[in-house]
């Protein structure tokens, strides 16, 4: 497959810019952080996903979605990181869905899947359980209780999961933290009896929670896969998250950028613009090889995981160290860059800078995956 | 796809039955693939035969015209064959400065006299061809050059000196770019000859680098006649033929320096620093090395995606230059690397042991590769001003 978007794709990528330019614009992520919604995001903005098809884009069409490929949702997170959009697209049409359409039973996809596509449910998953991503470590429990099993432990900043209809917890049904085997993957009610959501507002105004677990009922029908063996399928689906947050990252970082470069062209120091120093130049100049370099990263762990999913590990793990890296320079060097400017809260500049420090850490940063990338290649 | 699946399955059987096993292992030093022209010496019989068939295919040069004696392939197909001899380890059948810099050059601005007569030469590595571009004192301000090159009615007359002529005491010929006008603005009296390096009033004296290698000459000149049939492109033109030529040898220095066998650079330092339940023992180098190899990887797709992009037509003109800035810097790095992880061992500079200095005498080679070809800060000038629209640059 060549290494660039197909006509489709691009069609999909200057729609999203137009709608999201034009309906969720800054301005947008603003308004909902000003009047501390509640929600944390606009349940109309949503519907209009729906209506566009996003929230079922990698939803299978004989479960009312679009069937599309992880390149297509990719495309539509780099816009989203354009225009800094909080929504449920991540945590529910690409994370979830992907955990329910690659493991879940007939039952659970036929239940589940078309009430995502038709923007009814809000699902998410839950994985974190302490401050630095580190999915084998989980001790939350699921202990065995008459035909089914009892979940106890805390999840930490579960993407929307102060909204969510529908928790995918991961939970360990055997062995000891730091396995990768007994661990199992349980879609719960979030409305269950023993499950506490406590909302936790972070720095870039998006939508995470705490989520407690006290002696939560799971029956076997609540099992996504196989018991004691969710690693794989958690693999492969924190591989989708991680390439989506890359691509959001590639939007967040690419925007920054043009508006810095812009800026550069704008303003006047010592009756020259700035953008005529050689210093700033040349830091310009090595950040656009630093994001096209990153980019190609992206498009090829994004492509990986359409054509080979099971081998998409290490690319996505280039991509996402790779983006957190470069893009984390595109924040620090646009904020320095526009100078005092940069700092206020009035400008948009350093929401960017926001966003994207929390993408970087989610779900792996670039040490994680540096040594993640050391340890498939056995060193 | 149907015929390209064809074709990748008789590309693999033809390499399979042409490709000598001794031309499928790594490359040890530069001799290991050949360079061609009058004074080559083939190393082996080997190396002789693999030549000699690739020819016969016009695979030295897949991708350039039949006509002209390349192999005719479309991208894709050149693309299958790269992948093809990748994959069996074949190593490269001929690398010359005719087939990277001058060949497209002529290609596009050769007459077709000019074509005829040098291409299938290059195609068949008959010449050996070196660049005359720099002189000492015109390096990063390459258009301020003085070779002068005045008319004489029927032909020209060539004086001066360039530096940094790569094996110019071992090629046949020289493309080199001249003053022809001494009174206009310094890109505009520029022109692009060849002439023969045997011509009477040329000569080279290598400069020995840091590495204690001579891949470079300084080379005089002093009343060379040369054809006026020579010129390539227009009279005071040449400064176009220059610039289109220098993002070729962007993209082949660019690509540079990556790992002759298949093994990551991590288990390479394994065998030195030692491994502790399979990590690396030094764990302050294991993350360098990761971080590196992250920037390897993502810089590979970059070059992927740059020729898909330019397959469709969406590659900017100026893009050898993130190539060329990028890989070098890259490649430095990972020359650091692997001095790091060689420790002791890897300052030795002479014996069997170091295979005389080998690793030291690569990484000293690799600091030249941000230098030559334009340094790494005129790329990111050209970035500024041509990618990025920056003002004033």
């Amino acid at each position: 497959m060549a290494l660039v978007l197909n006509d489709e794709q691009t069609m999909l990528r200057d729609n999203a810019r137009g709608f999201l330019g034009k309906n969720a614009p800054i301005a947008h992520l603003r308004a909902l952080r000003d009047k501390r919604d509640a929600d944390g995001f606009s349940r109309a903005l949503w519907k209009d996903f729906v209506e566009m098809g996003w929230a079922g884009i990698l939803v299978p069409q004989e479960y009312d979605g679009l069937g599309l490929g992880y390149v297509e949702a990719g495309v539509v997170m780099e816009e989203l990181g354009r225009t800094l959009t909080p929504s449920p697209f991540l945590s529910t049409a690409v994370v979830a869905a992907t955990a329910i359409a690659r493991a879940g039973s007939a039952q659970q996809k036929k239940n589940y899947l078309p009430r995502i596509a038709a923007g009814d449910l809000i699902a998410t998953l839950a994985v974190d359980e302490t401050a630095k991503h580190h999915p084998e470590a989980t001790a939350m429990t699921a202990t065995r209780a008459g035909n089914g099993f009892k979940l106890r432990g805390a999840k930490t900043f579960v993407l929307d999961g102060h909204v969510a209809n529908l928790l995918i917890a991961v939970a360990r049904s055997a062995g000891k933290p730091g396995d990768t085997n007994g661990l199992t993957l349980f879609a719960v009610d979030a409305s269950a009896r023993g499950i506490r959501a406590e909302r936790t507002p972070t720095v870039d105004t998006h939508n995470a929670a705490r989520i407690t677990f006290e002696d939560v009922n799971a029956g076997a029908d609540n099992v996504i896969g196989k018991i004691g063996a969710a690693w794989d399928v958690l693999e492969g689906v924190l591989n989708v998250g991680r390439a989506a947050l890359a691509a959001e990252m590639v939007g967040a970082s690419e925007e920054a950028f043009s508006r810095t470069t812009a800026y550069l062209g704008e303003r006047k120091q010592f009756g020259r613009l700035i953008g005529e120093f050689q210093a700033l130049q040349h830091r310009a100049a090595h950040l656009y090889c630093e994001l096209e370099v990153t980019r190609s990263a992206v498009l090829k762990a994004l492509q990986t995981l359409d054509e080979s999913f099971d081998r998409a590990g290490a690319i996505v793990s280039v991509a996402k160290a790779r983006t957190g890296l470069s893009a984390t320079l595109a924040a620090n060097e646009a904020v320095q860059m526009h100078g005092g400017i940069g700092m206020t809260d009035e400008f948009d500049i350093g929401l960017f800078m926001k966003r994207v420090r929390v993408c970087a850490e989610l779900f792996g940063d670039a040490n994680f995956h540096a040594d993640r990338l050391a340890r498939l290649n056995r060193y | 796809m149907d015929n390209l699946e064809t074709f990748r399955k008789d590309t693999r059987a033809w390499l399979e039955a042409n490709c000598p096993p001794e031309m499928r292992r790594p490359m040890l030093t530069e001799e290991d693939t050949c360079a061609g022209g009058r004074h080559w010496v083939f190393q082996s019989d080997a190396q002789r035969v693999w030549l000699e068939r690739m020819v016969e295919k016009g695979w030295t040069v897949p991708e350039w015209p039949r006509e002209y004696g390349g192999g005719g392939l479309t991208r894709d197909e050149a693309k299958i064959l790269r992948q093809e001899m990748s994959a069996l380890n074949c190593r490269s059948p001929l690398n010359s400065f005719g087939i990277s810099m001058l060949g497209p050059a002529l290609l596009k601005y050769g007459s077709e006299e000019q074509k005829r007569e040098y291409l299938p030469k290059i195609v068949r590595g008959e010449i050996r061809w070196c660049q005359g571009y720099s002189e000492p004192g015109s390096g990063s301000d390459l258009a301020s050059l003085q070779t002068r090159a005045e008319d004489k009615g029927d032909h020209f007359l060539v004086n001066g000196s360039k530096i940094w002529t790569t094996a110019a005491d071992k090629s046949d010929w020289i493309f080199c770019l001249v003053r022809t006008d001494p009174n206009a603005p310094k890109h505009e009296g520029i022109s692009f000859l060849l002439f023969d390096m045997e011509s009477p009033g040329v000569s080279t004296k290598p400069i020995v680098l840091i590495s204690g290698a001579s891949p470079f000459c300084q080379t005089f000149f002093d009343d060379v006649l040369v054809p006026k049939a020579n010129l390539v492109g227009k009279l005071n033109k040449g400064w176009d033929v220059a610039k289109y030529l220098l993002t070729h040898e962007r993209d082949m220095i660019g690509g540079m320096g990556r790992n002759a066998d298949n093994r990551s650079l991590g288990q390479i330092a394994g065998e030195t620093v030692g491994t502790d339940n399979g990590i690396l023992a030094d764990t302050m180098l294991r993350g360098q090395i990761a971080a590196y190899e992250i920037d390897a990887l993502a810089f590979r797709f970059t070059m992927e995606r740059v020729g898909d992009m330019a397959k469709v037509g969406q590659a900017h003109p100026a893009v050898s230059s993130l190539l060329k800035y990028y890989g070098t810097e890259l490649n430095k790095r990972r020359m650091a690397l692997v001095m790091s992880a060689g420790g002791l061992d890897a300052l030795e500079w002479e014996g069997e042991r170091s295979r005389e200095g080998r690793t030291a005498r690569a990484w000293l080679r690799s600091k030249g590769n941000s230098i030559e070809g334009g340094t790494s800060e005129i790329q990111l000038n050209i970035i500024a001003k041509r990618i990025l629209g920056l003002p004033g640059a």
